[in-house]
């Protein structure tokens, strides 16, 4: 199968009345995850649940808060979560590599008021695969 | 599991897939995914006779979804008290329809107001229903649900590979056709050259020669080419008609090579799976019909609106805590002898509940899958008026997977509705979820317009469930292992004290509608035994 990555063209999100919403963010071509950095992991697969505020979310259930979370000072504790799942979350980072996982870890633990300078490396992220 | 694909061998599912990957690259995988684990026939043998006397026995049923509602309606014949706490402010649960004027606030926020013209509708979950799953069959009937039948398998619906035919859809009964009779002709060569004299006798061989001709539409020479034996398969260039000029013209046959480059017949497995044969069903009006079917029966005992925060137990009852869903102000409390707790693993895991610790870790072992449907409402039927499609399922590579045609008010003229995406697991799923709504509504027709290039100029709006922020499931449904499975399923069906789980996760039709009922009319089975002993 052609490695095709999806891109939307503007003029056909224009004929949306919602499109001032839209963006153009590629989409993973496959069963896997393309994105490489940080930001775009989090915008394309975390934020699904975590939301775009890293707030979480709370219905019958919740979805837990990365904002702030003392969870993400080991940086090997949300690699593992991301690698293997945790009760209902997926374990969403088997459709990543490990430079992914190292990368969507890093952006957590660096962003929404999270300050963990420790960069969780590839070679981490391979040993919480289980 | 019961797949039969991946079962008696020592490799894991997770392995069968990785290795899947490999071969046959990431789209085979996905599909193959989608497919393990969803493949199971009914065991129902009819309706329950909950018989004996219960002794004004006491039953709390958690969740009004289809396992938790034909709980409340068995046991209440029963003879248990029963009441029952639901999180939404209606019944059914992930039985659900959205019609024009309804309004929906995902997880996060993100309201949606229907916008479909009266009569139309979109089912955000369940949608279709095999002719063997016998126990949602039955209640329907017993509960007076019309139902119709749901087109699955139309041949001249579409199958597009984005990187195959120039991006030109190609028509299902095409490759099927095209597919077919090349195999055929190779194995009609490799028969009649001898090359299978130790597979087939003598005397089966000419036998085996004709239905080749016969199956995979053949000529006197075994060759699957173009004329008007094929063309009655594939379609014509230009069909019989009537009066002058009325012969048939025969179509050109699509290359053996093409199709297997381009990967379409990869989509013929799926119709040929038992939960996809026809014939298949969807209540008329909408999925819905069935939950309010349940909820007109067991309504009264319903309270909706009520939260549970905390399930306990000890040896004289059960004590489940609950705030209201909407105001989640004052605790308050619902007493019973038993529980039958039907709410999903993703938010049960979340709650505080007393079970022994096998049945806690069964409870936390569970993922949720990712799954995203979106439903487009157009000015009018172009599908059936341009491209002569009614009913169906189109597939395709792009990420929203499927178009789906509706089934029902055919030929008609005037709006439809399509389901516009479903996505099913895999990355597209989580950036679809991870969207605005709204934004999942402009990327689902900016797809589609690649299929169908009607799109643009006929679509009028949308709505979208990402069904990990859907508030009542935080997921899709259930997601077992064939590891999960051996480690835990038995530990989740047990009755723990006074509380037995029941639901699509406790059973082996994961995601379907008849999982929940099977598994609830078990629990409550084996419930009512103890009940009746004790």
């Amino acid at each position: 199968m052609p490695r095709l990555t999806y891109i939307v063209a503007a003029a056909l999100l224009a004929l949306s009345a919602s499109s001032a919403l839209a963006e153009n963010a590629p989409l993973s071509a496959g069963f896997r995850f393309t994105e490489e950095t940080g930001a775009d992991l989090y915008a394309g697969v975390c934020q699904a649940c975590h939301m775009p505020d890293g707030k979480g979310a709370v219905g019958a259930g919740a979805y837990p808060a990365l904002a702030g979370d003392t969870n993400l000072a080991a940086g090997r504790y949300p690699a593992f979560v991301v690698v293997n799942g945790q009760r209902g979350m997926p374990p969403v980072g088997y459709f990543m590599n490990d430079a992914q996982v190292a990368a969507v870890v890093n952006y957590v633990r660096t962003h929404f008021g999270n300050n963990y300078p420790d960069a969780v490396t590839p070679e981490d992220v391979k040993v919480v695969r289980r | 599991m019961r797949d039969g694909k991946a079962s008696g061998r020592a490799m894991r599912r997770r392995d069968l897939l990785a290795l899947i990957g490999t071969v046959a690259g990431s789209a085979a995988m996905y599909r193959a995914m989608t497919s393990l684990g969803f493949a199971a026939e009914s065991p129902y043998r009819g309706p329950i006779a909950l018989s004996g006397d219960v002794r004004g026995a006491s039953v709390l049923v958690l969740g009004a979804g289809l396992a938790g509602m034909t709980a409340a309606l068995e046991l209440r014949k029963a003879g248990y008290k029963v009441q029952v706490l639901e999180f939404n402010s209606r019944a059914g649960g992930r039985n659900w329809t959205l019609r024009g004027g309804d309004t929906y606030t995902e997880l996060g926020g993100f309201a949606q107001t229907c916008a479909f013209e009266d009569g139309q509708y979109f089912n955000p979950g369940p949608w279709r229903i095999p002719y063997h799953h016998r126990a949602l069959l039955d209640y329907c009937k017993r509960l007076n649900v019309t139902l119709e039948p749901f087109v699955e398998l139309n041949y001249n619906a579409l199958l597009h590979a984005s990187g195959a035919f120039g991006g030109r859809p190609q028509r299902i009964r095409e490759i099927k056709a095209d597919f077919q009779g090349h195999v055929t002709e190779l194995l009609a060569k490799a028969t009649a050259q001898g090359k299978l004299d130790e597979a087939v006798s003598a005397g089966d061989k000419e036998m085996l020669l004709q239905a080749l001709k016969s199956w995979g539409a053949l000529d006197k020479d075994y060759a699957y080419k173009k004329n008007l034996i094929s063309s009655h398969f594939r379609g014509y260039a230009s069909g019989p008609g009537g009066g002058l000029n009325a012969a048939p013209v025969p179509s050109e046959p699509i290359g053996l090579r093409d199709i297997l480059k381009s990967e379409l017949w990869d989509y013929l497995h799926s119709f040929a799976q038992l939960e996809f044969q026809t014939t298949m069903f969807q209540p008329a009006g909408g999925m819905d019909m069935i939950g309010k079917a349940f909820a007109r029966e067991v309504g009264d005992l319903i309270r909706y609106d009520a939260k549970v925060i905390r399930i306990a137990q000890n040896d004289s009852g059960v004590t489940v805590t609950y705030v209201d869903a909407k105001v989640p102000a004052t605790p308050q409390t619902a007493k019973a002898d038993w529980c039958v707790c039907t709410i999903p693993l993703s938010i049960l895991s979340q709650i505080p509940i007393d079970t022994g610790a096998r049945m806690k870790a069964a409870i936390d072992a569970v993922p949720y899958a990712s799954a995203v449907k979106i439903g487009l409402q157009f000015k009018r039927r172009f599908w059936e008026e341009d491209e002569a499609i009614y009913g169906g399922i189109s597939y395709t590579d792009l990420p929203i997977r499927q178009i789906a045609y509706p089934s029902t008010g055919l030929n008609r003229g005037g709006r439809g509705v399509l389901l516009g995406a479903y996505i099913f697991e895999g990355s597209n799923a989580y950036e679809f979820a991870s969207m605005p709504p709204a934004e999942r509504v402009a990327r689902a027709v900016a797809f589609g317009a690649q299929i169908h290039p009607q799109y643009p100029a006929e679509f009028e709006n949308g709505v979208a469930v990402a069904w990990q922020r859907v508030p009542f499931t935080l997921g899709c449904a259930g997601y077992w292992t064939e590891k999960t499975r051996a480690e835990h399923y038995v530990d989740l069906c047990q009755i723990d004290g006074r509380i037995v789980l029941a639901g699509e996760h406790a059973s082996y039709i994961p995601a379907w509608q008849e999982g929940a009922i099977l598994s609830s009319l078990d629990a409550i089975t084996r419930l009512h035994q103890r009940v009746i002993k004790t």
